[in-house]
């Protein structure tokens, strides 16, 4: 009834129930019930999902509507109130070299004395296990990895030298390194240059092609259309997932972002301009 | 000069033939022919090492004070310790025991801070200061009683506060030695663990590491310096072994392996320094003269670092300012005599080499002071792009008229591509202009010269004469 049938684009468009829904067990990632709160004010309530395999999944929803949230619980950064995820149908702790992470860019110091290369090779760090340091084959890994986010030349450089849009590269090529199937990004395109925003555009297409799953955090509607296939609308609850071209509509987006009138205009102009 | 190399030097000789009896006493420490200053200088030595190693770290890790707190939080259990072996009928101060006692108390401090932090909304620095002085209040109200309990038992107690070598015994040092090196030698090993704890611990999380059982080694580490340096340092200074050697570090790197040598060196020399001077005049506390070394490396690194000196960048600030003014004399020169002779960029090339401009009707070009502008002109003529013709007026030589048009076109692009693209400009402004290619990529700076012909033909200018490489062509 309400599982999201991975492969198709044409099912109907749904409103998930908070409750009750059943879950493929092939899906990569799927949310079972989910309520998280921070300090006894819940942030996200009855998160119930299932992130559809080799799609591009689009996470929108207004200020506070507990996007990075939703990705951290995931990920078990931050404590579950109830529920849980499964990947690939077992428990996520026994996967999570399947999983991938790019958080935002501002949760870290850049003035961290490391370069570029240092920051990727973090993400064979699990690979190379503990006790070892750092050798060769490992940079060469990171150094491939950077190569496809385009930032080789930049390999040497001091991380506080780059720019915020080559920062956020440093950032995907850490995950690329890791080669894993499910891909969570917090808001990759947050302030970058038209550069950056076209190779993570590349990137996402990339790694579609590849077969493997991205959920990402996303701030402008004007382009979730063009971005994503598959688009959850979030504000506490799940307000709507599917589709994009099922569900991006005026009606949903007016559940999710309230009476904020001006972004439901710009959003009305959105969609009006794509159809 | 000479003696502090000597200094190093007897170190790495410690195996250095029997002195004979007559030997001055200056010189039988500096020679570290005593067993006992030898053993205690190598001792502290390691210890210094040790604080520079996991003091780097926790500098990263932005918790610095941590071991301030850890520090004041050591003297109850040092008191307990001793009041404990008083009772049980031995003098009370065998070091192992007492240090033990610190490394509880010390230990307990640390979880208070990160029970204090996690269960309210205080932040650190509050439950920092709230451990350090109950922790510490606790410490003297427990020295008060042990003065009380028995007269003169606790004499020699109080040299943990201040920290005191002259007292050391060769088993102490051994201890202290033995302890640093556990702490060295964990810290290398988790080398790359720790990095990647101190730059992003919610990455490290996601990829499975145990961020929590990191932290609480990284803390014992540092639980574990602090209390073998109680004897030596004392608990009030601890705290500049473990801030002021990293800090004296950063100023010269932007690498962590670089920045954790250089603060063990920084950690191991004062240390070695301190031992040595308080083997010789026998009132002055080490744990003093300790830090006050430190604080030399410190001052001398902020002043002259090479990285993040005042002077590297005050002199850097320099060099921009009098590059800015080189370029804005080009541009007004070039401007000048597009406007003047009202003529296209490329019919300009035969008139150029007539066309001079005074002093004079320079100034007004832009808000120059005439000091400054007079400054730019011998700058200018200086690097060969301006020479003062015999007509009294300013001329633009060939390779400056060529520079000029560089700089010019650089200009013009990017105040183009901030008008076209003001929206996601803001990360590349601070960009330096001469880089445009190497920071747009080619096929934005070919699409920025369409614009520039097609909306502005009154500015249009060629494409640059010769490619730019990627240092930007500062020849």
């Amino acid at each position: 009834m309400e599982t999201d049938a991975p492969m198709s684009l044409n099912t109907s468009a749904k409103t998930l129930p908070a409750t009750g829904s059943e879950h493929s067990a092939t899906a990569p990632v799927s949310i079972h019930d989910m309520t998280v709160a921070y300090h006894r004010k819940p942030v996200l309530w009855d998160i119930d999902l299932d992130f559809p395999k080799g799609k591009l999944t689009g996470l929108v929803g207004p200020n506070g509507a507990g996007k990075s949230t939703l990705i951290k619980a995931v990920l078990d950064l931050v404590p579950k109130a109830s529920g849980r995820v499964t990947v690939f149908g077992q428990p996520y702790q026994r996967q999570r070299h399947l999983v991938s992470y790019v958080p935002q860019r501002e949760s870290v110091d850049w003035d961290f004395p490391v370069n570029a290369l240092d920051v990727v090779t973090m993400g064979v760090y699990g690979k190379i296990g503990w006790f070892r340091p750092v050798r060769k084959p490992h940079r060469e890994l990171a150094m491939a990895a950077l190569e496809r986010v385009g930032m080789a030349d930049y390999a040497r450089r001091q991380i506080s030298h780059l720019s915020g849009g080559q920062q956020q590269r440093i950032f995907l090529a850490r995950a690329l390194v890791q080669d894993a199937e499910i891909y969570f990004m917090d808001e990759p395109f947050a302030g970058v240059d038209a550069a950056t925003e076209k190779a993570i555009i590349h990137l996402l297409h990339d790694l579609r092609s590849a077969g493997k799953t991205v959920a990402v955090v996303h701030h402008d509607l004007q382009t979730v259309s063009d971005y994503f296939d598959h688009l959850i609308m979030l504000n506490m609850r799940v307000v709507a997932a599917g589709p994009t071209r099922e569900i991006f509509n005026r009606e949903n987006l007016r559940k999710t972002y309230g009476g904020r009138l001006s972004l439901l205009d710009q959003a009305a102009q959105a969609i009006i301009s794509q159809s | 000069m000479q003696f502090k190399f000597w200094i190093l030097v007897s170190l790495l000789l410690v195996g250095a033939p029997a002195a004979s009896a007559d030997v001055m006493p200056l010189m039988r420490v500096l020679t570290l022919q005593d067993y006992n200053t030898r053993v205690v200088v190598v001792g502290i030595l390691l210890l210094g090492i040790a604080a520079g190693v996991i003091g780097s770290f926790m500098l990263l890790r932005k918790r610095a004070l941590v071991g301030d707190a850890v520090s004041h939080a050591t003297l109850p259990g040092l008191c307990a310790a001793f009041m404990i072996m008083a009772s049980m009928g031995g003098d009370g101060k065998w070091l192992p025991g007492l240090l033990l006692g610190a490394l509880v108390t010390g230990g307990l401090g640390i979880l208070m801070v990160l029970w204090i932090r996690s269960q309210t909304k205080l932040k650190e620095d509050t439950a920092l200061g709230i451990v350090l002085s109950v922790f510490f209040g606790m410490g003297v109200s427990l020295l008060g009683i042990i003065q009380k309990m028995r007269q003169g038992h606790a004499a020699g107690l109080e040299s943990f506060i201040y920290g005191k070598t002259a007292s050391m015994l060769a088993g102490d040092a051994m201890l202290i030695g033995g302890a640093a090196l556990v702490v060295i030698t964990t810290a290398v090993l988790l080398f790359k663990e720790f990095r990647l704890l101190c730059f992003d611990e919610a990455f490290a999380k996601s990829q499975g590491w145990p961020v929590r059982a990191l932290d609480i080694v990284m803390m014992l580490l540092v639980v574990t310096v602090t209390v073998i340096g109680l004897q030596a340092v004392g608990l009030i200074l601890m705290i500049a072994l473990l801030v002021i050697p990293p800090a004296t570090a950063r100023f010269w790197t932007e690498h962590l392996q670089t920045l954790v040598w250089l603060s063990a060196i920084t950690g191991g020399i004062s240390g070695l320094i301190g031992a040595l001077a308080s083997a010789l005049v026998p009132n002055l506390p080490a744990g003093a003269v300790i830090v006050l070394v430190a604080a030399a490396f410190f001052v001398f690194s902020m002043l002259f670092g090479s990285r993040r000196g005042v002077v590297i960048r005050f002199f850097e600030h320099w060099k921009l300012s009098r590059k800015v003014g080189r370029q804005h004399l080009l541009r007004a020169l070039y401007e000048w005599v597009e406007e003047s002779s009202g003529t296209g960029p490329d019919e300009l090339a035969a008139e150029r080499e007539s066309m001079g401009i005074s002093f004079e009707s320079l100034l007004p070009e832009r808000s120059w002071h005439p000091r400054q502008l007079r400054r730019w002109l011998r700058d200018a003529m200086g690097q060969g792009n301006i020479y003062d013709g015999s007509d009294g007026l300013f001329h633009l030589t060939r390779e400056g008229w060529s520079e000029a048009r560089r700089v010019v076109r650089n200009h013009r692009l990017w105040e183009i591509y901030l008008i076209e693209y003001a929206d996601i400009a803001p990360s590349h402004v601070d960009r330096d202009a001469d880089m445009i290619e190497h920071v747009l990529g080619r096929a934005m700076v070919d699409e920025l010269e369409a614009l520039l012909r097609t909306r502005y033909p009154h500015l249009a200018m060629p494409p640059s004469p010769h490619t730019l490489s990627l240092a930007g062509g500062r020849s």
